[in-house]
């Protein structure tokens, strides 16, 4: 067998595993003296890994000719567009970390690890094998190797004791999710023949037996964990509470981005032939997402917390252009994920340029209060990305919504649509809270303006994105998102 | 193969999925050990592995057993994990106790 075009394929996997391995290595000689040197290097390895994408995203592959290793992995348009949003949060969080553990409060180390980047590099390597993943195998290890780093990510403060908190229970919930997935494929092997997804799809023709069932319903489940839908969300906002603030930016971003693909790829590809099954349960966990992500919010004092129901709230609304079930849903799914990730990456930056003097992070709406007077451009920045996540028309958040809506309305699902739109009302009620603390309230505390050029950099590109020029990037966004979201239902 | 008294496919699957709820059901109803926890998760992937080996059996078919070796080999990484944070945790703590586990709430 020639495995010649496979590694072809599969050529930014091998470039990050390459440079993680490495790194791993300098990060064992050198110490956490190389941190900065790892973070670089790291951060470079993704772009080249992106910059390989390239070719194949302008002008779209699809066909036998994207099976790698005998069908185990399929690099498509689809994989292509998830891995290429990827690359981008993770260099994303990347940018944001040496200031953060370089200065962070007393108690905990103020030295930044030399292993963050590298397991950064590790969960993003998992990341990639998922979204390509073409049987249940592949999708295991992939997943497995992105979850096993953001385990370790998550608890990677060892002396803060939220930190280990957040690692022990995201590993604990994480397990489980993992068991339940498994279990879940291991009914469908063993009901259909096969653990590829053309072998399971092609068993699962006709009226679906018990075990199928119950195989379909533990993936779905175990899915629904990864990407923090509920009723399996419980776990989101401590972890992001806890974990610091760079891998809470991390985890809201690109893991997020690595489940939903996966999802998206298994409701289409392995239960495409069993829409009515899955459909309404899809359907169920949107709508629970999208109203206990706004209620949950209501109440929360810290804004981590507050930013985990509202990514909980987002989940919601890109698993409605999910439950849609036809092209222009999952098109739909996929342009909200990109300015999702643009406007979650933004307002995390926001908050980790946020610190008192000693260092201490502003975390909580007192926290905040009168910060247009002391931090008048991160104030604004701030406004841009709530009103966004709130979508309120002129900005770029609007424009994610009015989509997913459409695609809803469109497939003649009015009354799930109607539903989702009154509960986003409920959730602009806590994005403007945001807004009228930081502009309307006496300012509290000092907050320095000491952030890296990296920060304000990343700060700049997120609101661009995100305000009204954002606009200019949705012809070339829905042209991608389309080319995406065909190669899904080419098994059809 | 399946005269009366035998050993079949169902007998697994009813191990299998009594092992699985065990595991499950160590994870929610545990008040007392963090350690427990982490055999739960072991049973539940234990139950998995019995689930493969049984069908890859039955259907004479090697793609289960692969994939047990693969269950097999994660279960280590993700055990050695686990335990590693479970250290760290307890660094900070002073206690393992599931009831102590609520720093943070809401």
């Amino acid at each position: 067998m020639d495995f010649a075009p496979s590694f072809a394929l599969i050529a930014p996997e091998l470039l990050l595993i390459a440079a993680g391995l490495v790194l791993l290595l300098v990060a064992a000689w050198a110490g956490d003296k190389a941190a900065r040197l790892v973070t670089i290097l790291a951060a470079a390895a993704l772009f080249g890994a992106g910059v390989m994408l390239v070719p194949g995203l302008h002008f779209g592959t699809d066909g036998p000719a994207t099976l790698a290793f005998g069908g185990l992995m399929k690099v498509d348009s689809f994989a292509l567009f998830a891995k290429a949003l990827i690359y981008l949060s993770a260099i994303g969080a990347l940018m944001v970390a040496p200031a953060f553990f370089n200065s962070a409060a007393a108690g905990t180390e103020r030295v930044m690890r030399a292993e963050y980047p590298v397991l950064v590099l590790f969960a993003t390597v998992g990341m990639s094998i998922m979204v390509s993943a073409n049987d249940f195998m592949s999708l295991y290890l992939g997943l497995e190797l992105n979850s096993l780093s953001a385990y370790v990510l998550a608890a990677i403060l060892r002396r803060d004791t939220r930190s280990g908190e957040a690692g022990l229970k995201y590993f604990v919930l994480g397990a489980l999710a993992s068991g339940i997935l498994l279990y879940g494929m291991s009914l469908l092997y063993g009901f259909t023949g096969g653990t590829g997804f053309l072998a399971v799809r092609a068993g699962l023709t006709g009226e679906l037996g018990t075990g199928a069932l119950f195989g379909l319903i533990f993936v779905l489940a175990g899915l629904a964990f990864k990407i923090s839908a509920v009723p399996f969300h419980m776990w989101t906002p401590d972890v992001y509470e806890g974990a610091p603030t760079p891998v809470t930016a991390f985890f809201a971003t690109a893991p997020k981005v690595a489940a939903v693909a996966l999802t998206a790829r298994v409701v289409f590809e392995v239960f495409g032939g069993q829409v009515d099954a899955w459909q309404q349960i899809v359907m169920f966990t949107a709508l629970a997402s999208i109203i206990f992500g706004a209620l949950g919010a209501i109440g929360q004092e810290n804004l981590k917390r507050l930013l985990a129901y509202s990514s909980i709230n987002n989940i919601g609304f890109i698993l409605l252009g999910l439950a849609v079930a036809n092209q222009d849903g999952a098109s739909a799914m996929l342009v909200y994920l990109f300015i999702y990730v643009a406007m979650s990456l933004g307002s995390f930056v926001a908050l980790l340029m946020l610190r008192g003097e000693d260092g201490a992070l502003f975390e909580t709406f007192a926290d905040i209060r009168g910060l247009s007077v002391t931090q008048p451009a991160i104030a604004w920045a701030l406004l841009f990305f709530m009103f966004s996540l709130a979508g309120i028309p002129p900005l770029l958040g609007f424009y994610s919504k009015f989509v997913v809506f459409q695609a809803t309305i469109e497939a003649g699902l009015v009354a799930f649509g109607a539903i989702a739109i009154a509960a986003s009302v409920i959730g602009a009620f806590y994005y403007i809270k945001f807004v009228k603390v930081m502009f309307f309230d006496e300012p509290a505390g000092v907050v320095t303006g000491k952030s890296p050029a990296g920060h304000w950099a990343l700060l700049g590109l997120t609101a661009l994105i995100v305000s009204p020029l954002g606009y200019l990037l949705t012809p070339s966004l829905t042209d991608l998102a389309d080319k995406a979201a065909a190669s899904l239902f080419l098994t059809v | 193969m399946n005269s009366a008294g035998a050993i079949g496919i169902e007998h697994y699957l009813t191990v299998g999925a009594i092992l699985f709820v065990l595991g499950v059901l160590g994870i929610f109803l545990n008040r007392k050990n963090v350690i427990v926890i982490l055999m739960a998760v072991e049973l539940i992937l234990l139950a998995v592995n019995i689930n493969l080996v049984a069908f890859s059996a039955f259907m004479q078919d090697l793609v289960g057993q692969v994939f047990a070796m693969l269950v097999l080999t994660v279960a280590a990484a993700e055990a050695a994990i686990g335990l590693a944070i479970l250290v760290i945790y307890f660094r900070g703590h002073g206690s393992i106790a599931v009831d102590d586990i609520n720093r943070m709430k809401g």
